[in-house]
């Protein structure tokens, strides 16, 4: 509060008085900022909402000023882009803020997305809000699939072009019509950059934009979880404050603007020092201007997309590996229904949920990686196990969501066993036999620990969850 | 929450510099977003000077190139129409001295150019950027008894003379433009380069 | 214990797929330096005379060229320009694409951003490993290890001389072979070959270019040369490169305050919180 701005009279107050009366001004800043209250207790894994907020505005700043000096078309879009790179006063700058942003946007998202898996955000009374979030984020991932295709290099076209050809996959002849719809050409052309461009700069910055409104409201509408999975609204003092909460302004308005700032550093090396990241943030292959002849050597999509990429991969059949890449993503949206353990924080859950929790990490990463590699029989086999990983964690989180009996695990196992032994049989190759073989060992340690762990350890064993938040 | 012990003092210290030092960093920050509006490397070579042969211009005769995008008119004046440039004066100009004229400074004098011989001028008018048409001719029936030559605008009606000052009574406030431009030999101008000496 | 097990693999990811394509050779260390601007004008002064007859740079203009290396207006249009007349205009091409084709069978590419598709020690390798090789189907009587059946003839040879390829012999049917690497010794390169046999046998094969017929520098010279030229193209594919690094310095210097202010506020703050 500065000197001199009394906020109860004098002139602020009037004109305030005279926009609350038209615009709830007042109302909502009280609503959502000076008496919103959060939980105390956030730990380093709540920044990156705030983070994914900031990223959307500088990528929507830079986004806006690359439009003004780039050209959507196949002849010359990726001469547009040299051209800002070295002819527009810092057009540089302005291109690597942007594709490191980009990179920077999925970090982001991914760290806010783990955060809900451990701390259980997802469950209710927050379903809708994880709904919401999953919206965000397939509208992130078609957002920056339109991006790609823009600098018109030798990646965007050759990657566009192996992922439209996988709607070319689906049956009926849906699959053809669909493609040629997307494309609006028979081959990707200058027809297919143009809609993507509109796609990429008005469309879906409008829907993220509407979404993350959605996503805030939901938020503040039941308040956040915390570390310690303990509802904070359960206990309120005699104002009707919650006991374990704190105004958002001023306290986390500070503490969001430290850990921008911490952001931006990281940021600004990256942007400054090593925009390429060694190929990952921007590809060498893509300073190759698209050839539609000449096909490169090693077509990987962008690497926040290669988890999925590898599930796709590590099944032979184009169809099905199209449907269990789709499967991949849809699951999560089904998260809070799936996992219905009364107990939400990683923190009090037992150490099986933790193990499990990591396991799917070190999946959905170990994925990434694989994903980017030149295809071998051995990484295209431990693709599939960790395909299958990948999603019976979905059927793990199902599983123990309460205490089952012995038999009830059993009977699970048996069914898990019969789905993965028909899927080999399937594919059964008698040159890869020994692989296979080996490689089976994957799914069942995993399924087998998982399973039945409860009934020979108190591994599950939840803890109980205090009453107030704990530090 | 006591607010009993608050540092208020301390947290408007650290909230002014926080406020202070984030307000200087959004000023740095904006810095490629406006410089990035600046005309680029090809806004500036296309506009780069550009050379004009006048070797072969006839007296009388006027040549025409294009410089950032805009019509530069190089004429060669025969002595007539330096004779007659001299004789007009207050009454008909509105302003004969170029007091109000976008010229540099190495161009002066009633003349409005370099050499008397050769006029170099923008070609579009100072009332709302049409071409004006090149009128040398003497008296001809559109333009009137007293027409002594110059350059006469058919959007609005303005009146130039042949070096390039606005009749008064006419809508163009101001002479033609003289362009930056200097010599290269005496048959090469260098439209977009100032000349050295003032 | 999540943060720093994350940590790990992502980094551990990281280090390990510096190369992600398989089978890639270990290229010579091309010694990039921009800093040397010497370096980068004997580069350009290559390029310039032997690459850009048929190898455009159509997004580096002479001007800019000029400015970032140190020459005037003046010395780039006495030095440095054949092709075009001002030195506002773009590094392009005189060559028409449908003639490259039909001379070349294919357009040699625009070659601004080439160091950063392809990389300095590719680019540099590329350029020392041309020799020769009487096959009828090199239509002009070179090959080049890094870039077998590569359609550029030896543009350099008036500096390098011609190469000879001295195969090792090896015992044993040769199944398949791949180059996994290159080095230098003395005057000579050392292309390091491995060799599967009929058998299952994994052998390794050294074998050497040596200059059979002179040109106009020794092969050191020569490797210099080149050094200089990659120089020059890694110069040109992001100019930008040259300004960002001291600009970054001061970025993080002002950001690395402002964190200790902001960390300073919020603690203030937080004293409030128990």
């Amino acid at each position: 509060m500065m000197d001199g701005a009394n906020r109860n009279t004098g002139v602020m107050a009037g004109l305030m008085g005279w926009v609350d009366e038209r615009l709830p001004v007042t109302k909502m800043w009280k609503e959502h900022l000076a008496e919103y209250y959060a939980p105390k207790n956030f730990n380093v894994w709540y920044f990156f909402g705030s983070l994914a907020l900031l990223v959307l505005v500088l990528q929507i700043l830079t986004g806006i000023w690359l439009t003004m000096h780039y050209k959507p078309d196949a002849e010359e879009a990726f001469a547009s882009v040299e051209y800002i790179m070295r002819e527009v006063p810092y057009g540089w700058l302005l291109r690597y803020m942007h594709s490191t942003g980009a990179s920077f946007f999925f970090i982001v998202v991914y760290l806010h997305m783990f955060r809900a898996l451990m701390y259980g955000s997802y469950k209710g009374p927050r379903e809708l809000l994880w709904i919401l979030g999953m919206l965000l984020y397939l509208s992130l991932m078609a957002e920056a699939f339109f991006g790609y295709l823009l600098p018109w290099g030798q990646m965007s076209f050759w990657g566009a072009q192996v992922i439209i050809s996988l709607f070319g996959a689906l049956p009926f002849g849906i699959g053809e019509v669909l493609s040629l719809w997307i494309r609006g050409d028979f081959v990707i052309s200058d027809a297919t950059l143009n809609r993507f461009f509109s796609l990429h700069v008005v469309a879906l910055p409008l829907v993220i934009l509407g979404l993350v409104g959605a996503h805030i409201l939901a938020l503040h509408e039941v308040g956040s979880n915390n570390p310690d999975g303990v509802e904070i609204k359960k206990n309120k003092n005699a104002e009707g404050i919650p006991m374990d909460g704190i105004p958002f302004h001023p306290y986390y308005t500070v503490k969001d603007v430290m850990g921008a700032v911490a952001f931006l550093f990281l940021f600004a090396f990256v942007v400054f020092f090593a925009p390429e990241m060694g190929g990952y943030f921007l590809e060498h292959a893509n300073f190759e201007p698209a050839d539609p002849l000449k096909t490169p050597e090693h077509i990987v999509p962008v690497w926040y997309f290669t988890p999925y990429y590898a599930i796709l991969r590590a099944i032979p059949d184009k169809l099905t590996g199209v449907l269990a890449m789709g499967a991949a993503v849809m699951i999560l949206f089904f998260l809070p229904w799936l996992d219905r353990h009364p107990v939400k924080s990683i923190r009090y859950r037992g150490p099986l949920f933790m193990m499990l929790v990591m396991v799917f990490a070190f999946t959905f990463v170990a994925l990434g990686w694989l994903g980017m590699q030149t295809v071998t029989a051995v990484r295209s086999e431990v693709g599939l196990r960790l395909s299958e990983l990948y999603f019976g964690f979905f059927l793990l989180l199902w599983v123990h969501s309460k205490e089952r009996s012995g038999g009830y695990l059993g009977v699970t196992f048996a069914v898990v066993a019969v789905v993965l032994l028909t899927v080999d049989g399937i594919r059964y190759d008698a040159a890869k036999a020994g692989l296979m073989m080996t490689s089976a060992l994957i799914p069942l340690v995993y399924f087998l620990f998982f399973l039945f762990a409860p009934v020979f350890s108190n591994l599950n064993q939840a803890r109980p969850v205090p009453e107030r938040v704990t530090a | 929450m006591s607010s009993s012990d608050v540092n208020t003092g301390r947290r408007r210290f650290l909230t002014g510099a926080v406020v202070a030092m984030g307000g200087i960093g959004s000023a740095f920050a904006a810095v490629p977003f406006v410089a990035s509006w600046m005309p680029s490397e090809r806004a500036k070579a296309i506009g780069a000077p550009v050379e004009v042969d006048i070797g072969k211009l006839e007296p009388g005769q006027m040549t025409r190139v294009k410089w950032q995008g805009k019509p530069v008119w190089v004429v060669r004046r025969s002595d007539a129409a330096l004779e007659s440039i001299k004789k007009l004066g207050d009454e008909t100009l509105r302003d004969p001295d170029s007091s109000q004229a976008e010229q540099p400074d190495y161009v002066s004098g009633e003349f409005r150019s370099i050499k008397p011989e050769y006029l170099v001028l923008v070609g579009i008018c100072t009332h709302l950027g049409c071409a004006p048409t090149y009128r040398p001719e003497i008296a001809p029936s559109d333009l009137g008894p007293e027409w002594e030559g110059g350059f006469f605008c058919p959007c609005h009606g303005s009146k130039f003379d042949l070096a390039g000052r606005v009749y008064a009574g006419v809508p163009a406030p101001t002479n033609l433009v003289v362009p930056p431009h200097k010599y290269l030999s005496e048959t090469r101008i260098l439209v977009g380069e100032d000349s050295e000496k003032a | 214990m999540i943060k720093r097990i994350f940590l790990g693999v992502a980094l551990a990811v990281a280090a390990g797929t510096a190369q992600a394509a398989g089978g890639a050779i270990q290229f010579l260390d091309a010694k990039v330096d921009l800093d040397d601007k010497a370096s980068l004008q004997r580069g350009a002064k290559v390029f310039v005379n032997y690459c850009l007859s048929c190898h455009a740079m159509s997004y580096m203009r002479y001007n800019r060229m000029g400015k970032d290396l140190g020459l005037t207006d003046e010395q780039v249009a006495s030095n440095l320009m054949f092709a075009a007349d001002k030195v506002v205009e773009k590094m392009d091409v005189a060559m028409e694409p449908d003639d490259a084709e039909k001379w070349f069978g294919i357009v040699p590419p625009d070659l601004t951003v080439i160091a950063r598709a392809r990389g300095a020690d590719y680019l540099y390798s590329y350029l020392v490993t041309f020799y020769q090789d009487d096959n009828p189907t090199r239509p002009f009587g070179v090959d080049n290890v890094v870039l077998r059946g590569a359609a550029m003839p030896h543009v350099l040879w008036p500096m390098q001389g011609h190469q000879n390829y001295v195969r090792e012999a090896v015992e044993g049917k040769v199944t398949s072979e791949t180059v996994s690497a290159l080095s230098t010794a003395g005057d000579e390169i050392l292309v390091h070959r491995t060799v599967t046999l009929e058998g299952g046998d994994v052998v390794h094969a050294t074998d050497r270019l040596q200059v059979a017929q002179g040109g106009s520098m020794l092969p050191g010279e020569y490797r210099a040369a080149v050094r200089d030229l990659v120089n020059f193209l890694v110069y040109a594919a992001e100019p930008a490169k040259l300004e960002r690094y001291g600009m970054g310095i001061w970025v993080l210097l002002f950001l690395a305050v402002l964190f200790v202010l902001s960390r300073m506020l919020y603690k203030e703050y937080w004293r409030d919180v128990h």
